[in-house]
């Protein structure tokens, strides 16, 4: 809902001063995250493994800004949520990672951040890591990671 | 499934253990019933940590050792805890009843074994047997009412289960808890022994290690470690989930899922399909949940068997005629019926050439049927409890249907040769029944306006059958009523969710308690339902109700009566005549 009223003025802010502020916008806009989609992930996807796109894998260390689920936390605060395609139907987390999905994304938060409702659909912006991970604190393994990140409800 | 519960399973357990008067625990447990020659962990453990001088254990009047030939080990305080434990790795045990006396200071506990003996010659080639996870009686009753119709009173045929020579009621309880999960009332089948919550293939005992509990040998490790029979393990659930493991897992965490692939790649059954290939990746490839470097696609394939990663590839294999097959066809579950065929939702674009059930329980046939020694087949349709925990009685019902469609093939295999004992039995049950129906055209508002009860009950209108007898169409406007009698907060919208499975209710923003799903909630009839369940609960549970096990073959005539679920086991080992060395 905001991005598309920004949108909408920027179009407007277009039409009105013209192409030089076009061209300034456009720029600024660019500083701005690159958008990814848990559909543009992979290129390949089967049950021998997975192989990232060829955009993700160019994203690579950029900010990057995704939507998707915020799966249920582990607490209410926390710096570490999973953040998957759908909302999840059955808690994993209450004892391990067996029944996670394969294509979750890990998001290590900026700062201990107070956690929405499971189930909320969150749009996440933070720094793009791929590549096995294990995590020291949780031995959780994660092949795609957003770190430093900040999250606002979709 | 519900893992928030065993934790709370297991914490009841260590709050009994740690009263002071506790006494001296012997494994296996009382009224235990081994099979003869079986291998099994002899355990006792001694509370407030005596030295071995102050402790004396006994089978029948003499020492532990003589009856097991066999020394046993003692060690005080076992890993620092204030236990001490005496302990006999794979003991066996010929034919007799036995009783355990552990003597401490002045208290005594005393168990009772029954080692039983199978009778020569063996009665049955094959066995095969199915397991319909969480399938309650009125499971069966929509599946029939659905894929054969209901006219004035009478069904217009039976079911593939319904119609087998011998019936039985079966109790699920595990040894701490009257309402069992699926690890242990698969272990149950698969060992003969009872279990406690979340454990496969052992008893729960103080270990800090979930793999170092007292083990139990199972039926597969039984048939390998005897002779030549071959073994097939078939699901649409993840591989390791709890049905599929309890074949070859020993843990007392059933969630241990890379341990679990080891297993099954040390037992080697001759055909192992389902879902869950990420634990068989080494954790560098993209898509692992290993947590290690191990290549168990690799293993298995060094091993003999031949990779199947779709349908395709699966009859391939049947038709090159190869004897070890080993089939991941999701890196999750497998999708179920409901989604396969009417949807086309959940991972069945990411995974468009899935076998289901039924196909899979061919092809395992037709390569298992070639084994002179016979063979053993556990075949699992594993949703028909996932859908029922979400609420999604629909989906559990096709799932139901591709259950008993998966049993007519097994029938037809079976035909007339009479050596092949089929059994078909859930594992538990779910809080599920009918109560009338849906009917859109009654008049009111509200969902419960369009409820018909007793005579106000219009037959449903669900669409014509497709060839294998599911209906076309189930969002129709005279449907099924259907409630589950365990529920979180949650929105009943009284009709399938053609959108994918349902997700009942979402945990809240404490990360605690969970709350009904909104997009339940808006549709015209949708009705808001306060939970009764615990607040931590997102989903429905498991019932203790009495399971139905129907039979026929070699054996069959001993289901009869009510039973307890270890009697599963006895009846396929009595069949395959397992006992002794
Ligand atoms: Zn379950």
């Amino acid at each position: 809902m905001q991005r598309q009223r920004h949108e909408m003025l920027t179009t407007r802010r277009v039409t009105l001063m013209g192409l030089a502020v076009a061209l300034l916008c456009r720029e600024a806009r660019a500083a701005e995250p690159a958008t990814i989609a848990f559909d543009g992930l992979y290129k390949s996807f089967g049950v021998l493994g997975f192989q990232f796109s060829d955009r993700v894998t160019s994203l690579r260390g950029q900010e990057v800004r995704l939507t998707g689920y915020m799966a249920p936390p582990l607490k209410p605060e926390s710096h570490f949520f999973v953040l998957t395609r759908e909302p999840l139907a059955i808690c994993p987390f209450c004892q391990s990672d067996a029944d996670w999905p394969v294509d979750i994304v890990v998001v290590f938060m900026k700062e201990i951040t107070p956690m929405v409702s499971a189930g909320r659909k969150v749009v996440v912006s933070g720094r793009l890591e791929i590549g096995s991970a294990t995590d020291p604190e949780t031995g959780f393994v994660s092949q795609i990671r957003l770190v430093d990140a900040r999250f606002t409800l979709a | 499934m519900q893992l928030r519960t065993l934790w709370h399973a297991v914490a009841i357990g260590s709050a009994f253990a740690a009263t002071p008067v506790a006494a001296q625990t012997i494994y296996p447990i009382n009224r235990a019933e081994i099979l003869e020659g079986s291998r099994f962990d002899f355990k006792v453990e001694f509370p407030n940590a005596p030295t071995s001088a102050d402790v004396a254990v006994t089978i029948n009047g003499k020492p532990a050792a003589e009856i097991f030939g066999k020394g046993t080990t003692f060690t005080q305080n076992e890993e620092g805890q204030k236990h001490s434990a005496l302990w006999l790795r794979g003991a066996t045990l010929p034919a007799g009843n036995y009783t355990v006396e552990a003597t401490q200071g002045t208290n005594k506990a005393t168990v009772k074994w029954e080692v039983f003996a199978t009778t020569q010659p063996r009665r049955a080639k094959n066995v095969i047997l199915f397991i319909g996870d969480g399938m309650s009686v009125a499971n069966r009753t929509a599946a029939r009412i659905l894929s054969k119709g209901w006219d004035e009173g009478r069904y217009n045929g039976e079911l593939a289960m319904d119609d087998m020579s011998n019936m039985a009621l079966i109790s699920t309880s595990g040894t701490d808890s009257i309402v069992t999960d699926s690890a242990n009332a698969a272990h149950a089948y698969t060992t003969g022994h009872k279990s406690c919550v979340n454990a496969l293939g052992v008893y729960c005992a103080k270990n800090a290690l979930t793999l170092d509990h007292p083990k139990v040998e199972t039926i597969a490790e039984v048939i390998k470690r005897r002779g030549k029979m071959a073994i097939g393990v078939v699901t649409n659930s993840e591989i390791e989930d709890a049905t599929p493991a309890s074949m070859v897992a020993h843990t007392r965490r059933r969630s241990d899922f890379n341990d679990i692939v080891k297993m099954f790649h040390d037992v080697q059954p001759d055909v192992i399909m389902g879902g869950g290939s990420p634990n068989f990746l080494p954790k560098t490839t993209p898509g692992s949940k290993r947590t290690d470097e191990l290549d168990f696609i690799a293993r298995f394939k060094e091993a003999g068997y031949t990779l199947a990663t779709t349908k395709t590839e699966m009859n391939a294999a049947v038709a090159a005629g190869s004897k070890k097959l080993l089939g991941l066809y999701n890196t999750g579950n497998i999708d179920g019926a409901f989604d396969l065929r009417l949807t086309r939702k959940g991972t069945v674009s990411k995974f468009p050439d899935q076998p289901d059930v039924v196909e899979q329980t061919k092809a395992a046939l037709d390569l298992l049927k070639g084994n002179e020694d016979g063979f053993f087949l556990m075949v699992e349709s594993a949703r028909i409890d996932k859908y029922s925990h979400s609420l999604d009685w629909e989906r559990s019902v096709f799932d139901t249907i591709m259950l008993d469609n998966a049993v007519k093939v097994a029938k037809d295999f079976a035909g007339d040769r009479n050596d092949t004992l089929i059994i078909v039995v859930p594992d538990h049950a779910h809080p599920i029944s009918i109560i009338g129906t849906y009917d859109d055209d009654r008049p009111g508002q509200l969902l419960r306006d369009k409820l018909g009860v007793y005579a106000d009950s219009v037959p449903p209108n669900y669409g014509p059958l497709d060839a294998d007898g599911y209906p076309t169409k189930v969002d129709t406007s005279r449907r099924l009523a259907v409630v589950y009698g365990s529920y979180p907060d949650t929105c009943d919208t009284g009709r399938p969710d053609m959108t994918g499975e349902r997700v009942p209710a979402v945990k809240g923003p404490d990360g605690k308690t969970n709350i009904a799903n909104e997009k339940d909630c808006t549709g015209p009839l949708a009705a808001r339902r306060t939970g009764n369940l615990p607040f931590d609960a997102n989903s429905g549970v498991h019932a203790a109700d009495d399971v139905i096990l129907t039979a026929m073959g070699p054996g069959a005539e001993k289901f009869r009566g009510h039973k307890p679920n270890t009697y599963v086991f006895r009846v396929m080992a009595e069949a395959l005549a397992l006992g002794g060395e």
